[in-house]
């Protein structure tokens, strides 16, 4: 027994002196292996009596458990402090800056017209559009504007021919859908206008918003509550103060000026106003029984409120440095 | 419209601040666009008389003057100006006086002499830029009374943004009307009595067209004394309206459209021959007009003329030869009413915006018209002096003013309040509408002054203005609630943007007119569509392309350093076809620079074709698109193509053209596809997915230079080779081991049975249908 003890005090001590895989595999050999002391042992297990085998057959099981134990918990040992090694061997800067590919933004126009558009259809409006280069009738005449209206003088308007125009307004949208649609009628419709002015809060191209809802009762109490919601969901201001003021556009009647409170005062955001009785007519509507609201908001007005812009041309210059702030 | 606060309290004059006064008209529909004082803060600045002026005994320069100030005694003042002297009157700020600027008059002794206040310029009181000395007053200023006072400075310049509809309110009366309506305040209005004629001389009228002037007065007035000065108060009124005078009979006529809202004429009797006419121009006729510019008329033109020729175009501007001027004699004022559509737009047409024609295209009070050719009369022969002559007035048809239906449950329909029968009317009164009702419905008679009225909608409006829009609250609407269509087929918009997003390009906006030669050199357009009235030179016609204003953008952001840019639009382009015009969307983008932002551990190379057509085929991508060698004016001929979906030809990709960029030193690659190629897409149908794995071989050929891949891979996949489920190039290789003109192309050949594992000899039946259509197609295996 003796023996037995020398033996497993041997491996242990000669186990955790080995720093080598390959050392210790053979270490093992060395008792475990055919040639090794304790398999030597076991073979003699047959000198033995039957009643003195079964208790040292139990001894050197035990002892062998003890140097397999030993051995694996010397592999562990070993693997881990490899693995420690790799590890340690192959870290990385972290701070290094991340690599690949980078990402562009939209413009901030985009941005602002596909928020309105979300608020707009969270209400259940649909989205529209129509051409740019637009028919007199439809930007005019349609929208009871006739020839020599003295409201004519207020749009500057570019013509392509006589009878063309580049639309003054997104309005002439609200001219052909309802000319292919039938009430009840809930529309949004975007894009870009064109009048002849440019300076600092005016640009020959800009984009406007249209809106119009075309229903048995809908009221100029609606139209209030539906813009008015709007703009203080699009500021995410709950309590913004919105102003309606009577104007006249020969589209809408009773028509109104929006302001929204800005800094202490008013500042004008669009025009709106119960669809006008003589353009529900040229669309073969029956005013008598559909009413109807229409809007319009100007979208870079409300990109440079959100985002802090006070030069409209920046909106189409394309400067990078101006651009990548919105991304 | 400008105009004195203070002319408008004197018809009106509710209790309200001038501050409340704005916004009560602003809130009214009445914008108040600015408003202004006529003179800075300033006090104790009263109209004073040089009595005497004497050397400083001390300065040169300095004069000691006594100045009767109104007090027992005069006051003793040094003054510096150059132009004082005794028996002038002049403003004189006293002890105790603060100017503008907070400069404060206090007693003081100047060079040893006492002074007891200042003699002022106009400058000093903050009413000119600059001034030459001392500011003379009118002899009869009368002295010791208060210059604000005296001038009628405590003032405010109100300008009003008339919308259109709202003429009647183009003169101080009828916006004192309005005011009377908004506030329950009374009006004061001037008294104007009918001039007497004591001369029966007059001028025979003829009206021609008897619907676009239903009504002529005129009336002569002789021996009048043309060199008269316009009063000071008048003057002063015409100036705050923003009028300049011009002689004391132009004032007056320009006073009382002020002051009533009637443009007025005033015509030199001895330049006419014989009576006045009213007719169209005939075509052809010429007219040169007060402002000197030469007007060419035609039927449209509706004119006042004499016996011989065209005087003044009706209702817009009298004519240079009629006109009167300070040796005018006899004079014949008119007042007429021109029917709106008989103006409107003719004036602008002639490139003209006059206070006239504001007025009579907007619709003037054609119930006033004699009254004002009356004030008129009565201010020139208080100015002026002179004879009355009768008056010839022809009356035509004049418009008609059919009553109005209103109905009070039409008005809690539009408005979203229920107002009662009490409320309705009253606000009607207030109006100064007559009407009669019977239950719920009015029959209202729209007024002469507001030509605006015509429908039921028109007198809701009134409703809802008088009530205060700001009192009608803001409800949300009741509806039913339906989803809104969702098209799958249809790819959005914003999926789009956020790809070209997601793959390094940057949105910019850019204008949709470009100049000719753009469109010319770089989309071979000789006939774009062109503004008749384009901003500038440099933006005349409609792009056609979207290249114009990415190539521009591009330009920009390299000359403000920036090595790498990449950018994209979305927009309309123009093109003219069979006499219409066709306006496509069109995505467009352009990359410059290198691939890939300038940073560590990666070659910086710089972006080609194929880095660019891999963003169109992303863009695309279920639908694969086909790239056909072609030529474009902006593009390099060997590194163009036209893109083709579904076989239909929608856009271009390319380097463009070394010609068109000799100012950047590195490749620029342009595409253009058609968005309405680009939002059609299949809703998903799933396909059996394979059982077993696929199974690898790869095929390298050499093949001659001009031959192209498109050309062996359509063979292959028209070869119909079973299992063969995707053939893709994977390398290209010229150099050692590959001869000149030649090139190697490795293809990667993938075989699958959806049920089954494919036994050699079936892959290898097929690798030799395809090895043969190679073969065909000029591409040798290589061993």
């Amino acid at each position: 027994m003796e023996e037995l003890q020398q033996i497993l005090d041997q491996a242990l001590t000669q186990f955790s002196a080995i720093n080598d895989e390959n050392q210790l595999e053979q270490a093992k050999a060395k008792y475990l292996g055919k040639e090794g002391s304790l398999t030597a042992l076991l073979k003699g297990l047959g000198k033995l009596s039957a009643d003195e085998r079964p208790k040292a057959g139990a001894s050197i099981n035990q002892v062998k458990q003890s140097i397999e134990a030993a051995l694996q918990q010397r592999r562990d040992a070993l693997g881990h402090a490899k693995m420690a090694t790799k590890l340690s061997a192959e870290s990385l800067d972290v701070t290094l800056p991340g690599r690949g590919n980078g990402c562009g933004g939209l413009h901030p126009v985009t941005r602002t017209l596909s928020r309105i558009e979300h608020l707009f259809h969270s209400l259940g409006f649909s989205t529209t559009s129509g051409p740019e280069i637009e028919h007199d009738f439809y930007n005019f005449t349609a929208l009871n504007i006739p020839k020599n209206h003295p409201a004519r003088a207020m749009h500057d308007t570019f013509y392509i021919d006589p009878e063309h125009v580049l639309r003054t307004h997104t309005s002439p949208v609200q001219v052909h859908y309802m000319q292919t649609h039938q009430p009840p009628l809930k529309i949004i419709s975007a894009g870009r206008v064109y009048r002849v002015d440019s300076d600092a809060t005016h640009s020959p191209m800009f984009h406007q918003v249209e809106g119009l809802w075309v229903d048995e009762e809908v009221s100029f109490a609606n139209l209030k509550g539906v813009v008015q919601d709007f703009l203080q969901r699009f500021f995410e201001q709950d309590d913004l103060k919105v102003r309606f003021r009577p104007s006249f556009f020969p589209f809408t009647e009773p028509s109104a000026e929006m302001d929204m409170s800005w800094r202490g005062g008013w500042l004008e955001i669009g025009g709106c106003g119960m669809v006008h009785p003589a353009v529900l007519k040229h669309v073969n509507i029956d005013s008598e029984k559909y009413l109807g609201f229409a809007f319009g908001l100007g979208v870079e007005r409300l990109a440079m409120l959100r985002y802090g812009v006070n030069d409209l041309r920046q909106f189409y210059e394309s400067d990078l440095r101006f651009l990548k702030q919105f991304n | 419209m400008k105009f004195s606060e203070n002319w408008l309290r004197t018809w009106v004059n509710p209790n309200l601040s001038s501050d409340e006064l704005s916004h009560l008209l602003t809130m009214a529909g009445l914008e108040v666009e600015a408003q202004e004082k006529v003179a800075p803060m300033f006090n104790n600045v009263v109209v004073a008389e040089v009595l005497a002026v004497e050397k400083h005994p001390d300065a040169d320069r300095l004069n000691v003057c006594q100045v009767n100030v109104g007090e027992a005694a005069p006051l003793t003042i040094v003054c510096g100006a150059a132009n004082v002297k005794a028996g002038i009157r002049v403003p004189c700020a006293l002890i105790g006086a603060v100017l503008p600027g907070d400069f404060k008059i206090k007693q003081a002794k100047v060079r040893g002499v006492s002074s007891s206040g200042m003699l002022c310029s106009d400058k000093e009181l903050g009413l000119a830029e600059d001034s030459q000395g001392l500011w003379i007053l009118p002899v009869d200023a009368p002295v010791g009374v208060s210059l604000r006072e005296y001038l009628d400075l405590d003032d405010r310049l109100i300008t009003l943004k008339l919308t259109p509809n709202r003429s009647d309110c183009s003169g101080i009366a009828g916006l004192a009307r309005e005011v009377a309506a908004l506030t329950g305040s009374t009006v004061s209005p001037v008294a104007i009595a009918d001039m007497p004629a004591t001369l029966a001389d007059r001028l025979e009228v003829k009206v021609e067209d008897a619907a676009a002037c239903p009504l002529y007065c005129g009336r002569l007035v002789k021996n009048v004394n043309a060199k008269a000065l316009t009063p000071d108060w008048m003057q002063r009124r015409l100036e705050r309206s923003g009028l300049r005078t011009i002689n004391a009979i132009v004032d007056i006529t320009n006073y009382v459209m002020m002051e009533l809202g009637q443009p007025m004429h005033a015509f030199d009797a001895d330049k006419l021959s014989g009576g006045i006419v009213v007719r169209r121009a005939a075509k052809g006729e010429t007219l040169t007009l007060l402002n000197e510019q030469s007007v060419v008329l035609d039927e449209q033109v509706l004119v006042i003329s004499d016996d011989k020729k065209a005087l003044a175009l009706a209702g817009i501007m009298g004519g240079a030869g009629s006109g009167v001027d300070t040796a005018t004699q006899n004079v014949f004022l008119e007042a007429a009413f021109f029917h709106p559509d008989a103006i409107a737009g003719r004036a602008r047409h002639f490139g003209l915006a006059t206070d006239s024609s504001f007025r009579f295209e907007r619709g003037v009070d054609f119930a006033a018209t004699r009254k004002c050719l009356e004030r008129a009369t009565q201010l020139l022969i208080e100015i002026c002096g002179g004879t009355v002559c009768a008056v010839s007035e022809v009356t035509g048809t004049m418009p008609l003013r059919d009553a109005i239906t209103l109905r009070a449950s039409r008005v809690a329909r539009v408005l979203g309040i229920v107002l009662d029968a009490d409320e309705i009317a009253g606000l009607l009164a207030r109006l100064q509408l007559k009407f009669t009702s019977s239950g719920d419905v009015y029959s209202v008679n729209p007024p002469s002054f507001r030509y605006d009225l015509a429908i039921e909608a028109d007198l809701i409006e009134e409703i809802a203005r008088l009530y205060g829009y700001e009192n009608i609250p803001a409800l949300p609407p009741q509806t039913v609630l339906t989803m809104l269509p969702d098209s799958e087929t249809q790819r959005p918009l914003s999926r789009v943007q956020q790809m070209l997003v997601a793959r390094d390009y940057q949105e910019i906006v850019s204008l949709a007119f470009v100049e000719e030669q753009v469109e010319r050199d770089l989309c071979g357009n000789d006939n774009p569509v062109a503004l008749q009235n384009p901003i500038a030179s440099n933006l005349a016609v409609m792009r056609s392309s979207l290249i114009g204003g990415l190539l521009a953008a591009l330009r920009f952001n390299l000359n403000r350093r920036q090595l790498r840019v990449r950018l994209f639009e979305v927009g309309a382009c123009f093109a003219k076809a069979n006499n219409m015009y066709v306006q496509t969307h069109r995505v467009s983008g352009i990359a410059y620079g290198n691939r890939q932002q300038e940073q560590w551990g990666a070659k910086p190379e710089q972006v080609d074709f194929f880095d660019v057509k891999a963003d169109v085929e992303a863009l695309f991508a279920p639908t694969a698109l086909r790239f056909v060698a072609a030529l474009h004016p902006a593009l390099h001929p060997g590194r163009c193509a036209e893109i083709f979906c579904n076989d239909q030809s929608i856009g271009w990709i390319g380097e463009l053209h070394p010609n068109w960029q000799k100012d950047m030193p590195q490749a620029c690659i342009w595409f253009e596809v058609e968005l309405d190629a680009l939002m059609k897409v299949e809703v998903p149908h799933l396909q059996e997915i394979a059982k077993s794995l696929p199974v690898r071989r790869d095929l390298a050929v050499l093949v001659a230079e001009h031959v192209t891949v498109q050309s062996l891979t359509d063979a292959m996949h028209e070869s119909r080779a079973p299992y063969v489920h995707e053939v893709v190039l994977f390398d290209v290789y010229r150099g050692a081991g590959v001869e000149q003109g030649k090139k190697s192309l490795a293809f990667r050949v993938l075989l699958q049975d959806t049920q089954r594992t494919l036994n050699d000899a079936e892959i290898e039946q097929s690798i030799t249908i395809l090895v043969d259509v190679l073969n065909r197609n000029g591409a040798q295996l290589r061993v």
